[in-house]
């Protein structure tokens, strides 16, 4: 008895296998499946940077997913967006994100998109979602979008292998005790980084209390920490900042790190670099293409 | 008119000359005569006439306490007295006598350096004196004794010359017991109230007159001619010969300290900072160049000016226009008017210097505590001790819902001016919440609002305050951020009482260097290890970072700090206060970059920890309990222990006095709603009784979870009791 009960569900199972696997075979477009989760990146600046794959994908599917709190396309809405996909979009928050993704469940059932500014796995944690859904037996897939970690090559002309690690500059914070705390991770990283010659890319905080850290606020937190430690990381320092990257209003200005008035970029969003030794071609490419002060070419001239 | 300018010019040619100041407080158990005597003393400086001293309630500017007949707030005087050829000047507090306002007396006494403790000569020493005189100790407040209403010892009671001395001598012995059992290091010192050395008077504040044994030298008047005077109704001319002011100010100017000769013990126990620094020194002696130390004892409204901080120079010289700091704000403020009190009058001068109690409006980020200084990073005094804690809570709303805004601000206004009540937000429900030391202290000042600020107000019905403890050890709970990233390992336990009673009596802070207070604990049984690695204290409960090298850390304590409050805020059993719990936190895990180990990670990973931590515990409930004294004929007596013994009291000690039966004993404040009314019908309205904090029980085991369903349902959270789970797992 017990034997027939169990075979009687081997059978279900082995026939819900064929089904599947027989539907994909002729299915035309692998991306047209059903039950799936794809996560999609929408590129730098507007509803316009989506790759054509990525519009198509999103546009056959059943449910539309958006989080916008890591970052933020700047010269787009969700109307125009909607208007676009000729669908609705469901706006996530860091909650429905990180603690509470009970959306996910409709990926079971259902081709569902989730959506996020720059490329898809950008933001760290969103790694975390893909755990998630392959626990839960949920197969996903990824489209990828231009993302400003690339797209800071080309805007400063530093070269891609001569970067370091990346790193955040969070807003302060003040405890309930009225301690403000500055984080000095950001310093460390930067030092760590040109030690080995290493440039490094900083990204500024997003957060709905503060709004958009500029480059401005980022400069002033390190120089903050570095009269602080005085470790000498921010003396003499070059920075580049980025502004509204992606756009037809893209800034990026290069100068010496102290120089607080060089870098009135405008609205957001901003990026700052901190360049570790230069290799003359970018010192030429900072000058030139970012307005650096033009002594550089000469203090630089002899790196390899 | 012309008088009180004549007045507060004397006063501000004294002001520059700390040897010829005296800062003093007056304490006493409520109805034992202390606003009778400030009036005295003001009639007998000039400030008001003779015929209303005792009638005219100079110091209860407030009319509820002239209504009431007892004195909520600690007001200010300031007065010129003579003494051997010199010209002193007085610096005067009144402060409450009701031991509700119990943070009142606590803010009065760090102005202060010395303090005229009241005792009525037919009552004795009561409850209060005791909780009145151990305050003035903690704070380094020399104290002398005025035994007030002898004319009733000897017109009502009738005792003959021997008994009255016989009584006062017991009298004067059983302060310097209460003195020597309270704090023994003080009482070695020499700080005990002596009837030869003349810091002990008596007489009567009703009738004008007092003596002392120098007095008794300077007028030749003896101890029967005290007797015969008051046995013949002729009070009159004793208050002649022996005005009640001369005495009490002869008393006060050679027994208590100057501030110069105060400031050096007093500094050292309110303040921790850097003993060799400018600032020390500059409090020390009372330096009037020195760098501005300025702690705020007081906060009022006044009309006109606005906010008006009343408080002690320490150091330094108020002016107006001047640039200050405030303690826990980065903001600068800019000092407007400078002025001293004369009763309820606030009268505006150029300055005033180091040594003196002086009030000021401009400090816009001050509230009762804080420190003001012209020296950035000075470090703070240390904050106000309350003997007591909130154990009850009223809602208030307002009546007319376009007030709502209006309420918002006078709320956090009354709470600015009375650092015992507490004002919360229940954000779910909407409604504000006044948590207070009992129900009168609650009932003035919701009667405050309506009054003085014009909102008018609903009040539902007082709830009790209760708290949160656990009761064993659990250790290794994880805590994740909502990203995951971020992992925390704790341990809690209960709290040992030795150490609650540190916290509690302000021996050891967060303040205080790290040595001294590892020393304290150590002392009280706390292992090394532990001591060494306090992280935080809030309200009875510490945290503890026994981690060691966990990169990134460092910085992230904050956030972890402010999960810790969260939860001692509001427990997860039913967010009622956590008491007697210490938290380990172990190890850590955490993302390297700070963006994803922010607040909105760090802090509900932090919290949810403790709360499950807590949980597993076995969190349970403790109740607050009054201590209620009761006098009561004997034949009324029966009424009386019934009406304890009804809500869930217990007697605990009963003596007999003539006919009369004084009762000790303790109930839940849970049951204690309604007393008053109750009794007197109990009683015939016979019994006189006065309460007192009693400490915190934990609520019987077949009671405990209704009371907690009630509390969860009120506050609008699901009724059935949480479990560790709900908070592990997301
Ligand atoms: N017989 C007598 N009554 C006094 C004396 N001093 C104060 N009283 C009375 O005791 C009551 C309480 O006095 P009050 O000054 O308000 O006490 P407080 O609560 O300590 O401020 C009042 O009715 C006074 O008139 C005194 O020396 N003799
Ligand atoms: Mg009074």
């Amino acid at each position: 008895m017990l034997i027939v009960v169990n075979s009687n569900k081997l059978y279900l199972n082995l026939f819900h296998s064929l089904f599947k696997f027989f539907l994909q075979m002729v299915k035309y477009h692998p991306f047209n499946e059903a039950d799936m989760l794809t996560f999609i990146g929408l590129g730098l600046f507007d509803e316009q940077d989506i790759s054509l794959k990525g519009l198509e994908a999103v546009q056959s599917a059943d449910l539309v997913y958006l989080e916008f709190y890591t970052s933020y396309l700047m010269g787009t809405t969700i109307e125009k967006m909607e208007e676009l996909y000729g669908k609705p979009i469901i706006r996530l928050m860091r909650e429905d994100v990180e603690q509470n993704p009970d959306w996910l469940e409709n990926a079971k059932t259902q081709n569902i998109v989730f959506l996020t500014g720059g490329d898809t796995m950008a933001s760290t944690t969103h790694v975390d979602l893909r755990i998630r859904a392959k626990d839960m037996g949920i197969d996903t897939r990824m489209i990828h979008g231009a993302s400003i970690t690339s797209a800071v090559f080309g805007l400063s002309g530093l070269q891609n292998y001569r970067f370091g690690k990346s790193v955040s500059i969070p807003f302060p914070y003040v405890s309930s005790r009225g301690n403000r705390v500055v984080t000095e991770t950001p310093y460390d990283t930067i030092k760590f980084n040109q030690e080995n010659g290493l440039h490094t890319l900083v990204f500024l905080d997003i957060n709905s209390e503060h709004g958009y850290m500029t480059v401005q606020q980022g400069l002033a937190l390190l120089l903050e920490v570095e009269e602080k430690r005085q470790e000498g990381v921010m003396k003499n320092r070059i920075a580049v900042g980025i502004a509204r990257a992606g756009s037809a209003d893209v800034c990026v200005k290069a100068n010496y790190a102290n120089n607080a008035d060089a870098f009135e970029l405008g609205g957001p969003l901003q990026i700052l670099i901190i360049p570790g030794n230069l290799h003359f071609i970018e010192a030429e490419a900072l000058v030139k293409l970012a307005g650096a002060p033009a002594r550089l070419l000469q203090e630089f001239s002899n790196e390899s | 008119m012309g008088k009180r300018k004549q007045m507060v010019e004397r006063v501000t040619a004294l002001m520059g000359n700390p040897e010829m100041i005296r800062n003093i407080g007056i304490v006493a158990h409520i109805d034992h005569g202390k606003t009778t005597l400030s009036d005295n003393l003001l009639s007998g400086a000039g400030m008001i006439s003779s015929e209303l001293a005792g009638k005219q309630m100079f110091m209860d500017s407030d009319e509820e306490e002239q209504a009431r007949g007892i004195t909520i707030d600690a007001s200010n005087v300031s007065m010129v007295h003579s003494y051997d050829g010199k010209e002193y000047l007085i610096n005067l507090i009144d402060t409450p006598g009701h031991v509700d306002f119990g943070g009142d007396v606590t803010r009065a006494m760090r102005a202060v350096d010395g303090a005229v403790v009241v005792v009525d000569a037919v009552e004795g020493t009561m409850p209060q004196t005791e909780t009145v005189l151990r305050q003035a100790l903690r704070e380094y407040v020399r104290p002398v004794l005025f035994i007030n209403k002898v004319d009733r010892l000897i017109n009502e009671l009738q005792v003959d010359p021997q008994e009255m001395q016989v009584r006062l001598g017991k009298l004067i012995d059983h302060v310097n017991k209460l003195i020597k059992n309270m704090n023994p290091e003080r009482y070695k010192q020499g700080w005990r109230v002596d009837a030869a050395n003349g810091s002990v008077a008596f007489g009567s504040a009703l009738y004008n007159w007092a003596i002392s044994v120098p007095m008794m030298q300077k007028t030749q008047i003896s101890f029967n001619d005290v007797y015969d005077f008051c046995t013949n109704g002729d009070m009159k001319t004793l208050a002649q010969k022996c005005p009640l002011h001369e005495t009490l100010n002869d008393m006060v100017i050679s027994h208590l300290p100057n501030p110069v000769n105060a400031q050096q013990e007093r500094v050292k126990a309110i303040w921790h900072g850097e003993r060799d620094s400018a600032i020390s020194k500059s409090m020390n002696s009372a330096d009037p160049k020195g760098d501005l130390a300025f702690m705020v004892t007081d906060i009022s409204m006044d009309p006109h000016a606005g906010e008006v901080a009343t408080g002690r120079l320490f150091s330094g010289t108020l002016t107006r226009g001047l640039e200050v700091y405030t303690s826990g704000s980065a903001k600068k403020s800019r000092i407007q008017q400078v002025s001293i009190f004369m009763g309820p009058e606030r009268i505006e001068v150029e300055n005033i210097p180091a040594g003196n109690i002086a009030a000021v409006t401009g400090l816009k980020e001050a509230i009762v505590g804080s420190t003001i200084t012209t020296l950035d990073g000075m470090t703070p005094f240390e904050s106000i001790r309350h003997v007591s804690e909130p154990v009850i809570t009223v809602s208030v709303e307002a009546k007319h819902t376009k007030d709502l805004p209006k309420l918002v601000e006078v709320l956090r206004q009354v709470a600015k001016e009375d650092p015992t009540l507490q004002i919360t937000l229940n954000e779910e429900t909407g409604e504000h919440l006044m948590a207070g030391m009992g129900e009168l202290h609650l009932e003035v000042i919701a009667h405050r609002i309506e009054r003085d600020k014009g909102v008018e107000i609903i009040t539902n019905p007082p709830i009790v305050v209760y708290r949160e403890t656990i009761k064993k050890k659990v250790e290794n709970v994880e805590g994740k951020s909502p990203n995951r990233h971020n992992r925390f390992y704790i341990d809690v336990e209960p709290l040992d009482d030795a150490i609650v009673a540190l916290i509690r009596e302000g021996e050891i802070s967060m303040r205080m260097e790290e040595l001294e207070r590892r020393e304290k604990l150590m002392a009280a049984g706390m292992d090394k290890d532990e001591a060494k690695s306090i992280a935080a204290i809030y309200g009875n409960n510490i945290y503890l970072d026994m981690t060691k090298g966990i990169q990134y850390l460092n910085e992230t304590m904050e956030l972890v700090l402010d999960g810790f409050e969260e939860v001692m805020k509001a427990g997860p059993l039913a967010r009622e206060p956590v008491s007697h719990v210490k938290i380990i936190l172990r190890d850590a895990k955490l993302h390297e970059d700070a963006i994803h180990r922010g607040p909105a990670q760090v802090i509900p990973a932090s919290r949810q920890a403790i709360q499950a931590a807590m949980l597993m515990a076995e969190d349970s409930l403790l109740e607050p309990y009054q201590k209620v004294f009761i006098q009561v004929p004997q034949n009324n007596m029966g009424g009386a222990t019934k009406e304890i013994q009804g809500r869930r009291g217990s007697i605990i000690d009963m003596q007999s006095e003539g006919d009369l039966t004084i009762i000790e004993s303790r109930a839940p404040v849970s049951e204690l709603f309604g007393f008053a009314g109750d009794i007197r019908s109990a009683t015939e309205g016979r019994a006189m009784w006065s309460t007192e904090f009693g400490g915190f029980e934990t609520v019987p085991s077949n009671l405990a979870s209704e009371v907690v369903s009630k509390i969860r349902e009120r506050k609008g959270l699901k009724k059935e009791l949480p479990k560790a789970s709900d908070f592990l797992e997301m």
